[in-house]
């Protein structure tokens, strides 16, 4: 049966990770490869590495950076951040991506989608929309969530899926960083809307949100950072759990 | 042990060589004919559309000589479904070594079932030497939106909306839908026993 996927979020800035990273095992708690080998041995099904270093002469140091994850671990992984141009993808994923993320330029130019969906097929791009809900109606949000746009974000996911995205990597900004649960309502109403997988992000705190964000939401992953970086959740403990309660997912 | 690793234009192709080089395995990348006959073992990988593929193999006259190979050969991801007879994918004729044929998913509920096919499945009833060692169920990574059809050849299933090859076998030709190098553990076994056959 396919299985639900976690996924844990990784902040990379200059080629380290940026959030505090609280793993006693860890050498090198900055070490973005090192701790991408123990969430994979630990079970994780996919990884995301957000690139958040805003100058370009530093995107050198993070197609490097995708070599050296791509030589250490046998899990897919996405990089995003800043992506712009068919140029940028294949840099990566020549480097050994497996999946690239765009967000601000797609809402930008939104034939961009088209174009590295051509090039590179649909399965490696993965379209991140941040939302935020505004008096009750869903808009997309760009530059981490901080400027609002006028595009409502089902209207959105719908042309993203359409223009050929593989998949929708959603954060709900009105949830994110709360620990509050996912936001399941907009998630399940994307999810059922599109034929491409939802992956949920914003809003882990505990275990039960995942299986809420599987059920109710209807998502096809989740993706989570904190809680897996401070080791409030450990991923064997959260497989096995979503188990007991009967979400598939690989043990 | 020298393994070929047939290039032409499919995508990420790099994270195979990476796979093998954990491995210890010494792979080279080559469209070069000579090259990827005297090779102890050939892998095909793939990512992309058949058409497009197919139509760079006749190019560089891949399509004569993949299917004439003697030594073990591995296709992937689409490699396994250029294996076959025909895609449905663009209406494209294949390299045709398995007399299958390439379906596309169509999900009769689309909001259960999604395609792409992408994620972590199951494999059972394992057959030959390539899944020695595995267990019945185990994870597998996929990422695709045709499937081969289930037939005589067929070593491994895969279940999504009904189920599918997810590796074949015929003589010297090996085949899988999912992605071993992406595979976690499950597919590094896979590529070991496939360079010890």
């Amino acid at each position: 049966m396919l299985t639900k996927r976690i996924i844990p979020c990784l902040d990379i800035k200059d080629g380290r990770t940026v959030k505090g990273v609280n793993f006693v095992q860890l050498r090198d708690a900055g070490d973005p490869v090192e701790l991408a080998k123990i969430y994979s041995d630990e079970g994780a099904d996919e990884l995301v590495f957000l690139d958040i270093t805003a100058t370009v002469d530093k995107r050198k140091t993070l197609a490097e950076l995708v070599t050296n994850i791509a030589k250490t671990i046998n899990i897919p992984f996405t990089v995003g951040g800043g992506i712009s141009t068919v140029e940028d993808v294949k840099v990566l994923l020549n480097s050994g991506a497996d999946k690239i993320s765009i967000n601000s330029a797609a809402v930008k130019n939104p034939g961009i989608i088209n174009e590295m969906a051509m090039e590179f097929g649909s399965q490696c791009i993965v379209v991140a929309i941040d939302t935020r809900n505004v008096d009750g109606i869903d808009f997309v949000h760009t530059h981490g969530g901080r400027i609002p746009t006028l595009v409502r974000t089902q209207q959105w996911a719908k042309e993203v899926c359409d223009r050929g995205a593989g998949e929708i990597l959603l954060t709900s900004m009105d949830h994110d960083g709360t620990k509050a649960g996912f936001a399941n309502e907009i998630t399940a109403e994307i999810s059922t809307m599109l034929s491409i997988p939802v992956i949920a992000s914003g809003g882990a705190g505990n275990m039960e949100h995942f299986k809420d964000v599987f059920t109710f939401g209807r998502a096809d992953a989740a993706l989570a950072a904190s809680i897996f970086h401070f080791k409030e959740i450990p991923i064997p403990n959260l497989k096995r759990y979503l188990r007991e309660m009967e979400i598939p997912v690989r043990l | 042990m020298k393994v070929a690793v047939i290039k032409y234009n499919a995508g990420n192709v790099q994270s195979v060589l990476y796979a093998l080089e954990r491995l210890g395995a010494e792979a080279v990348l080559t469209d070069d004919l000579e090259i990827i006959t005297s090779a102890d073992k050939v892998i095909f990988p793939g990512q992309g559309e058949a058409s497009t593929a197919m139509k760079y193999l006749k190019e560089k006259h891949l399509d004569k000589l993949i299917p004439q190979l003697q030594q073990p050969f591995f296709g992937v991801c689409l490699g396994q479904q250029l294996l076959c007879e025909y895609s449905e994918e663009n209406n494209t004729r294949c390299l045709g070594v398995f007399p299958v044929k390439v379906k596309r998913f169509i999900p009769e509920n689309t909001e259960e079932f999604k395609v792409p096919h992408v994620g972590w499945n199951n494999l059972f009833d394992l057959k030959t030497p390539l899944l020695q060692g595995l267990d019945n169920e185990s994870y597998v990574y996929y990422v695709h939106s045709y499937y081969c059809e289930i037939s005589e050849f067929t070593i491994a299933t895969t279940h999504y909306i009904h189920d599918f090859a997810g590796l074949m076998h015929w003589k010297n030709f090996y085949a899988m839908q999912a992605h071993p190098e992406k595979s976690g553990t499950v597919g590094e076994k896979i590529l070991e026993n496939f360079l010890k056959i």
